[in-house]
């Protein structure tokens, strides 16, 4: 391993939390290389040694490598459990306030949380004089640029896309699709970095954090997950990626259902091993 | 293995639809225009058919209302996959009866994400 890629990794789990493994050169040179050119640099040694220094560059070099891919109702499973499970049961338990809070934690473009709003815009008679707040951050101001646009290519509006969701919230735009304003206006996106202190953001009743957290190193993933816990309401849910989990991680959720990916906080005092286990 | 019928006048759409479909573990088969798919269909009626819009001799859209009033027409997944991608068009697909709207370009991502919505993949 060069001492540049050494320094980088470095670099990028200081300042995202993200852990680069070694077999992650090609991804180093397909992000950076259009930045190292743009800036005129020689390589990857080049723009290492400039990091701490320059700090729009840092900046570009965290948001080059953190930019994910997403997609609409991405899995689709775990909008159907956020439909069909999770939105009833808090309409039952909220029914006092009659408040929700969703955050999309690592939004990237916003696919997710506008997936998100268009389930609420379906289920808007069941709501009706409710107040749902999404919020959706990501570390990258230019994935959020792109997310408040709501603008996505033929490619981006039809993958994950229903034709009836496609001619219902969205406007053809030359050769591109605007999500409608009706949606956009339910989402409100922020820049956070989530090594960062994120308990401004306040408690959530759902935490939608899904395909980030296998980008963490180990010590960072468990700081991220009980920050996590703390962000979300005694009763609220926890809704990962496909094949992601705590164990090993966290002890402060508990699967919800048959759904592995959508997980509750265990209560104080509740055991973390399984029911019958030697303990 | 289940059977997609492509049906395009492109030669060129229409192999490239069938390695797609191909990679994706579907035995496609192919029509060229409207008329051929219903013969087709009424000889062997498919799980799915990939669907263009304007072709000579009989369009989409007359297909797929022939199709649907057929015994079993109601069977297959139809899924439009034409160049037409304005909302009039989409509409008129739905009220036909398709089941799912690919806008051309399409690559595989598409198509796998499409037979998803529609419960082939």
């Amino acid at each position: 391993m060069t001492q540049a890629f050494a320094a980088l990794q470095t670099f990028l789990l200081k300042s995202s939390g993200l852990s680069l493994d070694r077999e992650k050169q090609y991804l180093v040179e397909a992000r950076l290389n259009p930045l190292i050119q743009q800036a005129g640099l020689k390589g990857l040694p080049d723009l290492v040694a400039r990091l701490d220094a320059d700090r729009v560059l840092a900046k570009k070099v965290t948001e080059a490598m953190t930019v994910n891919e997403t997609f609409f109702f991405r899995d689709r499973a775990p909008f159907e459990g956020f439909r069909q499970a999770i939105l009833p049961e808090l309409l039952k338990a909220r029914a006092r306030t009659r408040k929700i809070r969703l955050w999309s934690a690592a939004c990237s473009t916003g696919q997710e949380p506008y997936s998100l709003a268009m389930i609420l815009d379906e289920e808007a008679r069941g709501l009706a004089g409710w107040s749902v707040d999404i919020v959706a951050t990501d570390i990258a101001e230019s994935v959020l640029k792109r997310a408040r646009e709501g603008l996505y290519s033929h490619f981006e509006a039809q993958r994950g896309v229903p034709m009836s969701h496609l001619v219902r919230y969205f406007t053809k735009r030359k050769d591109q699709w605007a999500i409608n304003q009706s949606i956009k206006a339910r989402v409100d996106f922020r820049q956070q970095n989530l090594m960062a202190d994120f308990s401004q953001l306040g408690v959530f009743d759902v935490i939608f954090c899904r395909n980030v957290l296998i980008y963490f190193a180990p010590e960072q993933k468990r700081d991220v997950l009980a920050r996590l816990a703390r962000a979300l309401a005694p009763d609220g849910f926890l809704v990962l990626g496909a094949a992601e989990s705590v164990i090993g991680y966290s002890t402060e959720f508990r699967p919800h259902g048959e759904n592995r990916v959508v997980l509750t906080r265990r209560a104080i005092g509740e055991s973390s091993l399984p029911r019958g286990a030697m303990g | 293995m289940r059977n997609v019928l492509v049906v395009d006048d492109s030669p060129m759409i229409r192999r490239i639809a069938k390695k797609i479909l191909e990679e994706l573990n579907f035995k496609a088969s192919e029509a060229e225009d409207g008329q051929k798919a219903l013969a087709a269909v009424s000889a062997a009626m498919p799980d799915a058919i990939l669907l263009d819009w304007n072709m000579p001799v009989m369009d989409g859209l007359e297909f797929l209302v022939n199709l649907r009033q057929m015994p079993n027409g109601g069977a297959p997944k139809v899924l439009f996959c034409t160049t037409e991608s304005d909302v009039k068009h989409i509409t008129r697909a739905m009220q036909a009866g398709a089941d799912e709207y690919i806008m051309k370009p399409f690559n595989k991502q598409i198509v796998k994400s499409k037979f998803e919505e529609v419960g082939l993949c």
